[in-house]
Parts: C-alpha cells; structure tokens; sequence
C-alpha cells in the first residue's frame, strides 16, 4: 500500500469541556477525492481544520508523507503546508476586493513573480473557471455557483496538490448542488490535485469520490469506497446515511441506490428463477462537452431532466431507476423482455427530444442568450436477467452492450 | 441529638452564605483585575508581534494605502475640529484675560494649550471616532466571516496583513494630524482674538514666539506618538479577536467590540495623557 499523503494517528480535539473527536484515525491517499461524511455538528469541519493546521490537535499525530507535523522543521512545515488549499463554506472572499484581486492575492503576497506574469495565470484561471464576466465584479454582486467558482480559482491560482472544500455545496439547491460537485470533479482531473471534501450530500458525494470516509461519534468508523460504504453494517448506515439519504431525490426524484437494491431484491424474489427481466443502462456520453457549452447548472438541469423522464417513462409500467454515476442511470423492468423494452426506450427518446430538451435549450438561452447549442448522444444498453442473478453483473452486460440511441438535438438551433 | 446536628449544620450554611455574600464582590473585582492584566499583556504581545513585521518587503504599498485612510481621509474633520476649538478657546480666553489687562497673553495660552494638550489630546480622540472605530469594524468582519482564516490558509501572515500596515500607519499620521490640528487651532485663536475680538496681531504672534519652545513641540509629538501605538493597538486587537467575546458572537459581538474600541481608546488616551505629561515633567 502507498504511504498516504496526509495520516491522522488517534487524533483527538477537545473545545473546552467538550470532546469533538476522539482517537481519529484515517488516511488520505495522493490523487484521490476522499470525502468525509456525517451529521451536521458532527466534527467534520474541524477535522477538515486540522489538516491545514487552523486547529491543532489536543493529542495524536498527523502525518505529511509519512513524516510527522509536528517533528518538521518550521521551513519543512511551510512547505508542506504551501501545498495545500482550502475553500471555506463560506467561500471566505474578500468584499472589498475584485474577483481577480481575490484571485491574485496569494500570488501578490506569497511569490516574487512579476505584475504581467501574476496577470496571466490569475486570467488562465479565471478563464478556466468562466468568470472572465465576473472578473472586475465584487463577491457580492456574483451569484452563490459564481462565488463558489471564485473562491475554488483562488484556491487553485497556486497549484496546489491538495484542495480542501469545507462543505462546498452548502446553501445551494440541487442542480447547482450537482454542479458544484461535478465542477469539483472536473477540476479535479484536469489539475490533478488531491482532494479533500467534507458534505452530508448523500449520495450525490458518492458519483465523484474514490473514497468515503465516516464520521460518527467522534471518529472515523469507516474507511473505503462508496460500494464498501453499501455493505457496511454499522449503525453510521442506519442512523446517517438514511436520514441523510432522502436528499437524492431532490435532483433526479429516483431511488437511492440502496432502495435501488432492497425493490430489486422484493420485486424479483418471489418470481420464478426461469422469469426474465430487462435491465437498461443510460449514459450521457461526453458531459465535457455539455459543460463548456452550457455551463454547469445547465448541464445538472440536462441530468434533473432526463431522471424526470426515465421516472415518468419507466414508472408506469413497473420499472424502477437510481442514479449510478454523476451521468449514468440503471432501469430495472420487471415485467419486460428485450423487444418490449427497446420500445420503451425509442418512445422515451422521443418525448426527451421533444419537450426534455427543448425546456433546457430555452431556459437556457433565456438566461444567458450567448448559450451555444450542442448536440450530445444519449447510449443505453439493454441485457436480460433472471432473478436469481446479481443486479451488479446484469447492469456489467448491459454497459458492455451499450450503443448511441438518439442524438439529442438543441431545439432552438438555427 | 438530632436537633443540635441539624442546628450545627444550619449554623455552618449560614456561615458559608455570609461568606459568600461578602466576598462576592471582592472575587468579581479580582476577576475582572486578572481579565484586565491578561488583556494588557496580551495586547502588548500583539502590538509587539506587530511591529516585528514591519519591515517585511510587501509592507511599503500597504502601509502608504492605510496612511491614506487613517491620515489623509481624516484631515478635514481635524481642521474643523481645530478651527472652532481654536475660536472658542481664544473667546473664552480673551474673556478672562482682558479682566487682568493680560490679554497679551493670549497667543501664549492659545498656542501652549493645543500643542501641550488639546491637540495631541483631540486629535487622538477624533481618529479614534473616525478611522479607529472602520479599523475595528473592518476587521472585526473579516474575522467572523473567516477572512482572516482564508488568510492563514493562503500562508498570507494576518499579522502582517492587517494589523503591522494599520500600527504603523498610525505612527506616521498622528503626529502630523496633531501638527495640522495645531497649525489650525491657533489660527482659530488667532481669528476670535483679532478678528473678532480686535486684539493686535503683533501681539497675538509675539506671544506665542516668545513662549512656544522647541520642548513643548517634542512633548505634543511624544504624545501623539503614544496615543497613535494605543488607539491603533486596541482597536486592530478589539477586531481580531472578536470572535473570543463571551458576552456575544456574530455581527453582535463586532458591534461591541467597536463599542468597547472606542470607548477603551478615549480613557486609555486621557490616562496617557496624564502619566506622559506627569514624565515629561520630571
């Protein structure tokens, strides 16, 4: 196993009378999104803290590439440190200053660069994050997703290795939720940066986090993937990840994964072991390219809009759906074989074409009339299983069939 | 047997009410004596650790910003407040002296009373009330919505950033705000004394001449020196450390802290005053 880039050893952290964690114990891997889940109030932030060292710990070591903080050298400290970001909750943008003297100040501050070249990479940034508009703007006069986009391009002017986000998708409704997030995702990939993120947005962490790492009672009680997290028996899954997990619904209206499975385990138990079923895969190929043609809100619209329709399609005839990736979605059809369901599926195409995407071409050019249209391709793939298979090796073969079905097309293209 | 236990364990609690009810006061003034000690100290840490950084090469563009805020956009009200407080003085003055056929003395009064007292005095009390409650206040803000925190994270030194440029500013614009208020106030003297009140001109000139020296001038600029350390002191530490307040937090806690900034400013101004000119003195 790598050395994890930053370690927490029995950490413990005492505000006064009252203990917040007790004996945390976890590790952050380089080039990962590890998100640390739990309630609200439950220390998420304050561990969040402790590793850019606002807060240092009452007793246990952290660990920087296996060395220990607290035995570094002041220089060796700060230069571990200066590789580290961290976007607050609150954005924390200075409201006396521009967006790009937001942006520039740690370049201005902490470097010998020259005006012209602190110029160029604050506009790179800039440019990178969509605020060329909002350059000369004061934080106040943006929007809450321009903000968080502002303050993510502060975090990033330095190239950093590691971005911490305090809780990023606070205040925000669910599709700039999602778009924050699959922002988050994108930037992650294309700096290559390690990140750090604290949310209670069950499971929507889940479609860009490599791992998940839970908070309850005081310390870390699990550590893994989001799939590991699925089979995890513990209380932190009865108490936390169902009070929180309602939440999904408020983007897509599907079920939740594990919803997903427990209906797909009723439904289908009772039924023969010859009876078949369908299983649907849908995937909105090349979200790049609908991002920077639309932005990101408009891109979670795309994803809100197209869960509505496979919920009003499927539905109705017995069929039940989850979100599994940030732009895939699995059918489960109960009742239906293939040919039916290749129907179902053309006639769905259809009405997505139709009203679906014309409400989000629209909308969109009604907010920004510069909006460019793109066109963007919609694969699913369909394999047949039987009851008494696992959901995860149909939904496996219905990928590995997956081909273009429709050719979403901008309505209001000239 | 019974009966005197319990009256012995009454006549213990009564014992220990009484103690308490007497000492009650002693222990709220030990407390708040031992709050203020810590405070000083700290504060004194703190204008220390500040000035430290003063030198820092990145300092220059922010501290000539903060002269400008805490200095030049305070001018104006200085030299109104000097102008009249130099009419009334040489009204009420003139009033006095011409019952003693002293009135020469005028210019004498006028001018010693500003540059010994009023000016460094009101000066220090005006910035306090204009530039000292912002400083607060700025401050205060950037600490409750984190600023400060981003700033950490960014490896940018608060310190440095916001309270050397404040301090130091304060040091280079008291005393010349106390000059002007100076400079001011005895023309304000000047124009109830003669054009008002038709006192010779010369005489009004000469008096101050004759009697103004160069260690009544040195003794106004210390003091300006003193009160500008102090009022920048309290009010960058009032704002940084707002977040530490028991008594609120929030928006709630910045406006006390601004409160408490100028009201602590205004009777450390005028403690100084006396122990500085008590000093000077010996």
């Amino acid at each position: 196993m790598n050395i994890p880039l930053i370690e927490f050893k029995n950490i413990t952290k005492r505000f006064g009378e009252q203990t917040v964690l007790d004996q945390v114990n976890l590790q952050i891997y380089e080039g990962e999104v590890t998100t640390i889940i739990g309630l609200s109030g439950s220390g998420k932030s304050v561990l969040l803290k402790h590793i850019i060292g606002l807060l240092k710990p009452d007793e246990g070591t952290i660990l920087f590439r296996g060395e220990p903080i607290n035995d570094m050298k002041k220089t060796e400290l700060a230069e571990a440190m200066s590789k580290i970001s961290y976007m607050f909750q609150s954005n924390a943008l200075f409201g006396s200053m521009t967006v790009y003297e937001n942006i520039a100040l740690p370049l201005l501050e902490n470097t010998a660069m020259k005006k012209n070249e602190i110029h160029d990479r604050v506009m790179a940034r800039i440019e990178q994050t969509e605020l060329t508009e909002a350059a000369q703007k004061y934080p106040s006069e943006l929007s809450g997703g321009m903000q968080k986009r502002a303050a993510l391009a502060r975090a990033l002017i330095t190239d950093p290795q590691v971005v911490l986000f305090d809780e990023p998708t606070t205040g925000q409704d669910p599709v700039r939720k999602n778009a924050i997030l699959s922002m988050i995702a994108q930037y992650q990939k294309k700096f290559n940066f390690t990140a750090v993120m604290v949310s209670h947005e069950i499971p929507d962490v889940y479609f860009i986090s490599n791992r998940i790492l839970a908070l309850y009672d005081k310390s870390i009680v699990f550590q893994g993937t989001p799939e590991e997290l699925s089979n995890f028996d513990h209380p932190f899954n009865d108490e936390v990840i169902r009070s929180l997990e309602g939440l999904q619904k408020e983007l897509t209206g599907l079920y939740s994964r594990r919803q997903f499975k427990v209906l797909h385990r009723s439904q289908l138990q009772s039924r023969k072991s010859d009876e078949g079923y369908c299983v649907v895969v849908f995937d909105l190929s090349d979200m790049n390219s609908i991002v920077s043609a639309i932005g990101y809100d408009r891109a979670q619209e795309t994803i809100h809009s197209m869960g509505k329709y496979i919920d009003k399609h499927f539905d109705a005839i017995g069929g039940f759906s989850t979100r599994r990736k940030i732009n895939e979605f699995v059918t489960v059809l109960p009742f239906s074989d293939i040919a039916e369901t290749e129907s179902i599926v053309k006639d769905f195409m259809e009405d997505f074409q139709k009203s679906g995407m014309s409400e989000i071409w629209s909308e969109a050019q009604k907010n920004d009339p510069q909006t460019r249209c793109v066109d963007f391709s919609v694969k699913a793939g369909m394999a047949e299983g039987t009851p008494v298979a696992e959901i995860d090796s149909i939904v496996k073969l219905a990928k590995a069939h997956r081909k273009e079905i429709g050719r979403l097309q901008c309505a209001v293209k000239e | 047997m019974i009966a005197l236990d319990d009256y012995k364990q009454n006549r213990t609690g009564d014992t220990q009410r009484f103690r308490g009810t007497v000492s009650k006061p002693f222990a709220l003034i030990g407390r708040n004596v031992i709050r203020w000690i810590n405070s000083i100290g700290a504060a004194t840490i703190f204008l220390v650790l500040a000035l430290l950084k003063t030198f820092h090469p990145k300092q220059f563009q922010k501290v000539i910003q903060q002269i400008y805020y805490i200095g030049a956009r305070s001018t104006t009200i200085i030299m109104l407040v000097s102008l009249f407080t130099g009419m009334v003085l040489g009204l009420q003055s003139y009033h006095a002296l011409v019952q003693f056929g002293a009135e020469g003395s005028l210019g004498t009064l006028v001018s010693l009373s500003l540059i010994r007292e009023l000016g460094p005095v009101l000066t220090a009390i005006m910035i306090t009330a204009r530039a000292g409650s912002a400083i607060t206040a700025e401050i205060g803000v950037q600490r409750i919505s984190e600023q400060i925190d981003a700033l950490e994270t960014m490896r940018i030194d608060p310190f440095r950033y916001l309270v050397t440029p404040r301090i130091t500013a304060s040091i280079v614009s008291f005393p010349l705000l106390t000059t002007v208020f100076d400079l001011i106030g005895i023309i304000g003297g000047y124009v109830s004394a003669v054009a008002l009140m038709g006192l010779n001109a010369g005489v009004y000139s000469h008096s101050i001449r004759s009697y103004v020296d160069m260690e009544d001038l040195t003794n106004g600029f210390v003091k300006s020196l003193v009160f500008a350390v102090i009022v920048a002191t309290v009010c960058c530490y009032q704002g940084y450390f707002v977040h530490m307040r028991e008594d609120s937090k929030g928006a709630k806690a910045v406006g006390l802290a601004t409160t408490s900034a100028v009201v602590i400013s205004c009777v450390l101004i005028l403690v100084a005053d006396y122990v500085v000119t008590s000093l000077l003195m010996v």
